[in-house]
């Protein structure tokens, strides 16, 4: 049986534009272009590269996987553009204002319902940055976490990998199904060719709502949240200082100023 | 008065610096009960006592080195399970966020990761944090559940509060999936000597001025002559001219520390998320449209090859 692997990816505000929140202090999606979460990229490249060098007779599958409203099915094209092979969307109007939470609950059950040997993420994504999703997933899916790695590989059965962490490199080793996470230091991701963006057109995009994967509403949603956002204010910008050029003695003067603050 | 659970970030018993300002803030919320896991406890229980801790909740096993995260979590777990805390405070490391993470899932809890103040209110801990590339600041609170909450290093600066640390053992018994990922091999990283990244009071960075990795011992001298952390932009961690664990920036570490010196660095938004929150920003860069000219409170246009050096003489020659 081939190996079957789901990247989970999230469509996020352009990490380079002005982001804001909306006016239920739920991130804001309409002012800023959305695009599939850098981050995400490195997880699809590391999902392919997994799935070139399967050793099974019948290769790999790739499933990509997003929760989010209609326009988050352009990350699933790009990842499917990247040359994955097929794409689940779960999109439903009661799934607004959902925390980590309730999405990593909403994407186990997709997870569950695709099939899955291989769980891949990201580290974290671009706009909420939090990174606990893949340890949640790996909760909630009862199933080994080996996360925040450099270096992944797939080999009879085993994923292991080495994770960078804090204070120590280390490699890890763990049984498949499993739910990794990559950092941007993976690898590169590819470029979509002109003949990848034509198959993507062509590949397979499910729809699933909260119905098909029984979750109540009430389960998630801005109401359903376990957090509650109270308040949010624009960082003032800082205010102007001094800028000089060097005539020889920038050096000095810096040295000067930073006494002055007393950091000398 | 209710009690807050905080978890122990700690080096073979020497307790790291976030751990401090955690408690620190804990006491805004209630008593502070620390979870040590790993060796040496009782050496720890006597910095956390002096940092306000009333208990010191210890356990020590194999599985703790020998597994990833789980077996943390089961401990964790065992201690919410036996204090009933109003809180669980955990340090915003990579790991600390992911025991966070799981925790809360277990305990059907809300988390909020990587705030930078907590407040009490009557509906609970008030977090304060810093999104969107540190352009907004918001207020947030968990609403279902026992708070989790991880909080970044440099949150506040850790005030001691002389408390009775009584050590405790915690029983903790491992579950299924405990074992699930093995570590096979434990390298620790390299001591440079200098203040770890995230915790230094000041920062030195270098960017893509700074013109290779040969160049980058430049950088080290003025960071060592100023007792402080040296940082690198992507820009030069994608060249290979520094170790990624320096890095800055949206997709490396943020900082926050008194001052922060950006040498060679222009200021595109991926860094400027990781270092805006600094108190007092000075930059050098041969450009004067950089965008890092923006955040500064003291910038020099210059060559940082010529700056750097004075200036590392000049705060030698003042130091004595």
């Amino acid at each position: 049986m081939s190996l079957r692997i789901v990247v989970c990816v999230k469509y996020v505000p352009d990490a380079t534009g002005d982001r804001h929140f909306a006016e239920d202090l739920t991130t804001d999606r309409e002012s800023v272009d959305g695009l599939l979460s850098e981050l995400d990229e490195y997880a699809v490249e590391q999902a392919l590269q997994i799935a070139d060098e399967a050793d099974s007779e019948d290769g790999a599958e790739i499933t990509v996987l997003t929760v989010g409203p209609e326009d988050a099915k352009d990350a699933l094209r790009k990842a499917l553009s990247m040359g994955a092979d097929k794409a689940v969307h779960v999109e439903d109007d009661d799934l607004h204002g959902t925390d980590a939470l309730g999405t990593s609950h909403v994407l186990a059950k997709a997870i569950e319902k695709t099939g899955y040997d291989l769980v891949v993420c990201g580290m974290a994504s671009t706009d909420g940055t939090m990174g606990v999703l893949p340890a949640m997933l790996a909760e909630r899916l009862g199933v080994p976490q080996a996360t925040l790695l450099s270096e992944v590989s797939v080999e009879n059965g085993t994923v292991t990998g080495r994770r960078d962490g804090d204070a120590a490199t280390e490699q890890l080793s763990a049984q498949l199904p499993a739910v990794v996470s990559v950092t941007d230091q993976s690898g590169e991701a590819r470029y979509p060719s002109f003949k990848g963006i034509m198959a993507a057109k062509k590949k397979p995009v499910e729809s699933l709502d909260l119905d098909d994967l029984d979750i109540d509403a009430d389960e998630v949603g801005l109401d359903g949240a376990w957090t509650k956002v109270e308040d949010a204010a624009e960082r003032p910008p800082r205010s102007a200082g001094t800028v000089v050029k060097d005539e020889g003695d920038g050096g000095k003067q810096l040295a000067e100023y930073l006494a002055g603050q007393k950091f000398i | 008065m209710a009690e807050v659970l905080v978890y122990v970030d700690h080096v073979d018993g020497a307790v790291r610096k976030p751990t401090l300002e955690l408690l620190t803030l804990a006491r805004k919320l209630g008593d502070p009960v620390a979870v040590h896991l790993g060796p040496n406890a009782e050496e720890a229980a006597k910095t956390l006592g002096e940092y306000g801790a009333t208990r010191v909740l210890a356990a020590d096993a194999a599985e703790f080195a020998d597994y990833l995260v789980v077996p943390k979590v089961d401990a964790l777990q065992a201690a919410y399970d036996a204090v009933s805390p109003a809180a669980v405070l955990v340090p915003s490391s990579a790991e600390g966020k992911e025991i966070a993470a799981r925790l809360a899932v277990r305990i059907g809890s809300g988390i909020i990761t990587d705030a930078v103040d907590l407040d009490a209110s009557d509906e609970g801990p008030v977090a304060t944090q810093s999104v969107f590339a540190a352009a907004f600041t918001t207020k947030s609170r968990v609403s279902k559940g026992t708070p989790v909450i991880t909080v970044k290093p440099n949150s506040t600066s850790p005030e001691t509060a002389s408390a009775a640390g009584a050590l405790e053992e915690l029983s903790v018994g491992f579950g299924e999936a405990a074992t699930g990922t093995k570590v096979t091999s434990r390298t620790p990283r390299e001591s440079t000597g200098r203040p770890e990244l995230t915790e230094a009071a000041i920062v030195v960075s270098g960017g893509r001025g700074v013109n290779g990795a040969d160049n980058f011992p430049l950088i080290e001298g003025l960071a060592d002559a100023l007792g402080a952390a040296v940082g690198a932009s992507r820009a030069a961690v994608d060249a290979g001219w520094y170790p990624h664990s320096h890095q800055v920036g949206q997709t490396g570490k943020t900082v926050s520390p008194q001052l922060y010196v950006a040498t060679g660095i222009s200021g595109a938004i991926q860094h400027r998320a990781g270092m805006q929150t600094s108190k007092t920003i000075v930059a050098i860069n041969k450009d004067s449209e950089a965008p890092i000219f923006d955040l500064v409170d003291y910038g020099i246009v210059g060559d940082l090859f010529e700056v750097v050096p004075q200036l590392t003489e000049e705060v030698k020659t003042r130091k004595g």
